[in-house]
């Protein structure tokens, strides 16, 4: 079981190592390799389909992979108390809130399962993470009463109780307005100063990756592309990489590839 | 529609080694007991009435006629407390509270709410399947002893207002303290607790390994409900036999 979390605690590294998935009828990995450093804002951007989530779902040990080997702080996540050890919380593309519980107790949740606090502390960590969040109030609400913004925000602040040393965001942008998903990115930046957290931020918004990422790496059809920090990125000579980082509304002449 | 019968056996396993833990989750074992009562306690009652009525009716006026009126009491007595009280109730929970259970956790699962519990460190069987199998577990058996008891009255009213039984309240219940024993009463709660460990183990497992979008949900309720009723109704006849030997 997870232990009283410390102030500050140094994220921790993770590499992942020629990991395949196959899903019955198509491939969703396919040789992926990454290594994120401790404390980075680790980007990454890719068509719909290419594996994102897959890949997020594979790192906090929610599938099993077919082939290949993830690693955090050197030791795999498969040998037993490695994730009872590490810290880990994950923001999902859809927010996953319990719709049995009132806002407050999801995010308090984490708290009060693992014992880790008194009842009045829960509750004052839930409005400081809810006021973080520009939620403030609203802890009696149903999750059902949110719209999908509010919803993926108060999914965010229920991952920040957890204090944790790795955090993954699988599109913490999507669905918000331009002036939360400005509050989001910061708070992703404010986190990794406060507490050195390692960040895998899974996006497809531009202004969000190039804002925060210390490197960002491009997948496609389950195999990553290309890893580097944003400026390489921006100035990468590959066709593919460059349309997908500038592609634009165009009335006149409307893609149909990628 | 048995493939799955070695995976329930594990959860049940995985969900008793967890059962020292209920004091904690005693607050979520409150909350599903209120639940089951609150949904079924009256339309038991109503059940058992009708069910101890029938029986009356059935079998008061051929036993008048051979002159055994006086054994309606016996007869009425045991088959509500070893068999019909048990197993009408096992299925009307299986319907009532099975499905439900099936439900809520097939929609936490297609919601990816048991993924978010997974990556908190909250174990599922823990948090979801412990609870409920405790509360149902209490509840059920407490439900029988309601519908045994309401189903001899029923019983009863149909002996003494029925033209043609008619016989005294006094005669049917002397009758019934003659002829039912204690352990005739628990046998049926053995039962019932046997029942209410295939109706939780059945109808959480299913809601577990829920698959798709909300069809996926509405196929797992009828699937659970349904192997629920069909497993209560073969293990009634497996029990019954072995309790013979206990007589
Ligand atoms: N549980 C599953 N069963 C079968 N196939 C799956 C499953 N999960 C994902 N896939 C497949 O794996 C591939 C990658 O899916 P994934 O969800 O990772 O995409 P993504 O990159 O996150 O896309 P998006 O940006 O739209 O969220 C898809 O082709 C998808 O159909
Ligand atoms: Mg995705």
């Amino acid at each position: 079981m997870n232990t009283a979390a410390p102030a500050t605690q140094n994220g921790v590294s993770v590499s992942v190592r020629g990991l395949w998935k196959r899903f019955a009828d198509q491939p969703a990995l396919q040789g992926v390799d990454l290594e994120v450093n401790r404390g980075e804002i680790f980007v990454i951007m890719g068509p719909s389909g290419s594996g994102k989530s897959v890949l997020l779902r594979h790192l906090i040990g929610l599938e099993q992979p077919d082939a290949g080997q993830i690693l955090i702080d050197g030791q795999s996540i498969q040998s037993p108390g490695v994730m009872d050890r590490v810290r880990m919380a994950m923001v999902f593309q859809s927010g996953a809130l319990l719709n049995s519980l009132s806002v407050g107790e999801n995010v308090g949740l984490y708290l009060a399962e693992h014992h880790l606090k008194t009842p009045a502390e829960i509750a004052r960590v839930v409005a400081e993470k809810l006021e973080l969040v520009g939620l403030k109030g609203l802890e009696e609400r149903s999750p059902a009463e949110l719209s999908g913004g509010m919803k993926k925000r108060v999914a965010i602040a229920r991952a920040l109780v957890i204090e944790p040393q790795l955090i993954l965001y699988d599109e913490p942008t999507s669905e918000l307005d331009p002036l939360s998903a400005v509050t989001v990115a910061e708070e992703i930046m404010k986190l990794k100063r406060r507490i050195q957290v390692t960040s895998l931020v899974v996006t497809h918004d531009r202004d969000l990756a190039f804002g925060v990422a210390d490197r960002i790496a491009m997948i496609r059809d389950g195999k990553i592309l290309f890893v580097g920090t944003p400026e390489a990125v921006q100035h990468h000579s590959d066709p593919l990489i460059q349309k997908f980082i500038t592609a634009e509304f165009n009335q006149t002449n409307p893609r149909n590839d990628l | 529609m048995f493939q799955n019968i070695g995976e329930m056996l594990v959860l049940l396993w995985r969900t008793l080694q967890a059962l020292p833990q209920t004091w904690r989750q005693r607050r979520k074992v409150s909350e599903q007991l209120f639940e089951i009562g609150n949904a079924s306690l009256l339309m038991a009652c109503i059940l058992s009435l009708f069910i101890g009525g029938v029986i009356a009716l059935q079998t008061g006026p051929v036993l008048v006629q051979r002159g055994i009126s006086s054994f309606l009491g016996g007869i009425i007595g045991l088959s509500m407390c070893k068999e019909l009280g048990p197993v009408m109730m096992a299925v009307l929970i299986a319907g009532r509270i099975g499905s439900a259970m099936t439900a809520e956790i097939g929609s936490m699962q297609v919601y990816q709410e048991i993924d978010a519990l997974r990556t908190m460190n909250i174990n599922p069987i823990r948090y979801l399947v412990l609870p409920r199998l405790v509360a149902i577990s209490l509840a059920l058996p407490t439900l029988v002893v309601f519908s045994v008891l309401v189903g001899w009255i029923g019983g009863a009213l149909v002996c003494v207002y029925n033209r043609q039984i008619g016989i005294s309240f006094e005669a049917y219940f002397s009758n019934l303290q003659n002829v039912v024993e204690f352990k005739d009463v628990f046998n049926g709660l053995i039962k019932s607790l046997v029942f209410a460990v295939i109706i939780g183990v059945v109808c959480c497992h299913q809601g577990l390994v829920t698959l798709g979008g909300p069809r996926g949900i509405g196929r797992s309720v009828t699937k659970a409900v349904v192997n629920s009723i069909v497993l209560i109704l073969i293990l009634d006849y497996l029990l019954t036999r072995v309790l013979l030997y206990w007589d």
